[in-house]
């Protein structure tokens, strides 16, 4: 071994190789494509099938897009234009979008139902973020008065009484519910009707303070009456099906019985049929020129129908905590109140959050079934007056398009929030 | 003695409230406006426009009434009403008068209490083919696929007529005029079936209407009009002879235009009875004398409605056909204004 020294070898290497790249195959763009592309045969053909199918489709998709006609006054004049060409006649869009998305809301007063959509977001947001000041919570009790006098004008009155009405209540509750919960709510509601019923002679009598020119229900519609619904009746069916979920799972006969019944008779009924009630039925046990508003009718159904889903998912995370939550609440000496509000019901509403949504998402585009009982929703809107005017009579895709884009936007909205929320709540329990 | 007094009294409030209702005449006058039910959308016949302002066949009869009974045309609120909701919302009195492309049928004049008043257009169900199909006449039409809305009266007038004429035909059921629509260019069906008016209304539609015919043969009887609750036939009267009103213009030569000169006094007799000059045919049915001159100046008569929304020169291109005047041979026929 002595005679490999330095002498004898023609090369010595004295500093480490310098690292070099991986193999072309093994990195970046290449490595991704390989591994999830084309990593066996069955992907590979796969993958080349999936290019060709995207490719067919962007060669319909993006003349149609991009050839589109913005500027015409009829689907004869965007033929003309198109001379032939493929391309999508979107001048419906230009010519007809604030029917889609205000519906016959009076045209000069637009900014209202925009200002009640922003302020919607304001009031949202301390009880969608949990990390903003509570204080903003006062904001988000007010906005339902705003924006009924935003969006439906009238005297500022109405819902400022209505409002006040509220509070009285409340005083009155929070006074007596020190003695009992049932005095105290019983209390409260009978000072709220009084103070209602008090109010109806001031505000009669000075209809005019601080009014906004009035909108009837029959003029608002396209997709702000989508929103509208969704919106309103979401918020009041979550409250209500969290009572009727708890209400079906009472030890007390009576509360059981019709939370059951009010749950399954809702659920085994089609919200199709609620709304015609709602449209057709009432009409024949009101009496004639009375003036039941028909937005509201729907409201109530819809939130019904929406509050007894909401429920059954609502049930579904209380029977998914142990036992022992309930006996620990027990244990500590908590009432039932007390122990459903801190340890039940959040546990049980987080792991609900996906059920929730589910529901959320699909009510919101059932209100586009408004349209089957004559009120112009963003469906009924493009099915009644758009395509029945000799001018865009033939225009589906592009108006249906739009359509969906729009309830797009939102429901993934919604979703994409959801998630966030889960991650922030960690349901998964690691 | 005291159950005595009770139900004298409730009898008193009865007969008091029954004579307090007030007629659909006197409600209309108090209210300002005509509450008028009309289609939620259909093809020249009524659709609001980009400025949300109703326009079409069907509408111009409100606007017309609105005029003879308020004097004016705008004072209408339009209750824009589905095929399933049209009955109910008449009969619950939430409108005062239905036009809206409604067939006068024999159950729905009787069973459902109703009045159809008059008939504003006769329609039919017709076909619709492609002129290459190389057919004339429906009886042609032999081994066809036909589509069809299903779940209608054409479905059971398409299998009627087949049957008469002992030929057979493959339905294709379709749920709506777009689906149809797609179905027939598509090739999925070599003819396509309903309202003769629909037909027009659809070849409008498409990229080359040349290339399309309707089929002489109408296989059923469509007569459209408008209508109102059984219970008040003065009310009903009012709207009836606003409607002949209008036929009755066209068949003597008085348009919007020159409905405000003839008013001033002509030598037709019947002009002068009917614009309020003679006869005092207004009083008759609680209505100023100008009443008639009114519903011609808003809107015009019959020949100027059908031509402003569906006539020869819009799109939808119909012909007056059975709806021209008797004189024309159509069948348009207004009584004598005597």
């Amino acid at each position: 071994m002595s005679d490999t020294h330095a002498s004898s070898v023609a090369f010595v290497r004295e500093t480490a190789i310098e690292p070099a790249p991986p193999p072309a195959t093994e990195t970046g763009l290449i490595k991704w494509v390989r591994e999830n592309l084309f990593s066996s045969t069955m992907n590979s053909i796969l993958t080349v099938l999936s290019i060709l199918a995207v490719y067919y489709l962007l060669t319909l998709l993006l003349p149609w897009i991009m050839n589109g006609v913005w500027d015409a006054s009829s689907i004869r004049e965007c033929r003309e234009k198109l001379d032939g060409a493929t391309g999508g006649c979107f001048a419906v869009l230009a010519e007809r979008w604030h029917q889609l998305v205000f519906g016959r809301y009076p045209q000069d007063s637009y900014w209202r139902p925009m200002l009640a959509f922003v302020l919607m977001f304001a009031a949202f947001a301390p009880v969608l973020f949990s990390n903003l000041p509570r204080k903003l919570l006062i904001g988000t009790a007010l906005f339902p008065f705003v924006a009924y006098w935003l969006v439906w004008g009238g005297s500022v009155l109405v819902p400022v009484a209505v409002l006040l009405g509220f509070v009285a209540g409340y005083l009155v509750y929070s006074r007596l519910v020190d003695q009992s919960f049932a005095m105290g709510f019983v209390g409260g509601v009978v000072a709220a009707i009084l103070f209602w019923w008090a109010s109806g002679f001031v505000v009669t009598e000075d209809a005019s303070f601080m009014s906004l020119p009035a909108v009837e229900s029959r003029d608002i519609g396209g997709f702000m009456l989508n929103l509208i619904l969704g919106v309103v009746c979401l918020s009041v069916s979550l409250p209500l099906g969290i009572a009727l979920a708890l209400g079906r799972q009472s030890s007390m006969p009576i509360i059981k019985f019709f939370s059951v019944i009010f749950i399954e008779f809702i659920r085994g009924v089609p919200l199709i049929t609620l709304l015609f009630v709602a449209n057709v039925v009432l009409a024949y046990f009101l009496p004639p020129g009375s003036n039941f508003d028909l937005i509201l009718r729907v409201m109530i159904m819809i939130t019904l129908f929406a509050s007894a889903y909401i429920a059954e998912v609502i049930r579904g995370g209380l029977a998914a905590l142990p036992r022992g939550q309930y006996e620990a609440g027990d244990s500590l000496g908590l009432d039932y109140s007390q122990s459903m509000r801190l340890i039940i019901l959040p546990q049980a509403l987080k792991i609900s959050i996906p059920g929730i949504v589910n529901v959320a998402v699909g009510l919101f585009k059932d209100t586009t079934l408004v349209s089957v009982i004559s009120m112009f929703d963003l469906v009924g809107m493009v099915r009644g007056p758009i395509l029945a005017s000799t001018d865009w009579n033939g225009v589906y895709w592009e108006l249906f398009g739009f359509a969906a884009l729009l309830f797009f936007v939102f429901c993934y909205g919604i979703s994409q929030y959801s998630q966030w929320l889960e991650r922030q709540l960690q349901t998964d329990h690691r | 003695m005291k159950k005595s007094i009770f139900l004298g009294t409730l009898t008193v409030a009865g007969l008091l409230a029954g004579a307090a209702a007030a007629t659909t005449l006197e409600d209309i006058k108090a209210r300002g406006t005509l509450n008028c039910g009309v289609n939620t959308g259909l093809v020249g016949f009524a659709a609001p426009d980009a400025n949300n302002n109703w326009q079409g066949f069907d509408i111009d009869l409100c606007k017309a009434v609105a005029a003879a009974v308020l004097g004016d045309a705008d004072a209408v609120n339009y209750v824009p009403l589905t095929g399933k909701t049209r009955f109910t919302a008449l009969a619950a009195g939430e409108i005062d008068m239905l036009s809206r492309n409604t067939t006068w049928t024999f159950s729905r004049d009787n069973d459902l209490k109703f009045e159809f008043v008059g008939i504003n257009y006769y329609d039919g169900q017709g076909f619709l083919v492609p002129k290459d199909l190389g057919v004339t006449s429906a009886k042609d039409l032999d081994q066809a696929t036909v589509c069809i809305q299903t779940g209608t009266t054409t479905e059971l007038n398409l299998a009627d007529f087949f049957r008469s004429n002992g030929i057979s035909y493959e339905p294709v059921p379709i749920e709506t005029n777009a689906e149809a629509i797609q179905q027939y260019l598509a090739g999925a069906c070599d003819t396509y079936t309903t309202d003769a008016s629909g037909l027009a209304a659809t070849r409008a539609t498409f990229e080359d209407p040349s290339a399309h015919v309707v089929l002489p043969e109408i296989v059923s009887k469509e007569p459209l009009g408008p209508l109102v609750r059984h219970g008040d036939n003065e009310w009903g009267d009012i709207v009836r002879w606003t409607l002949n009103a209008l036929i009755s213009a066209e068949e003597l030569g008085i348009t919007s235009a020159n409905v405000a000169e003839l008013a001033g006094g002509t030598d037709n007799p019947e002009i002068n009875r009917m614009l309020g000059n003679e006869g005092g045919l207004g009083e008759m049915i609680g209505l100023s004398p100008d009443w008639a001159k009114n519903a011609i100046a808003a809107v015009g008569n019959y020949g100027e409605i059908f031509e402003r929304h569906i006539g020869e020169n819009t799109p939808i291109g119909l012909a007056r056909g059975l709806n021209a005047q008797w004189t024309d041979g159509g069948l348009m026929y207004s009584p004598p204004f005597r």
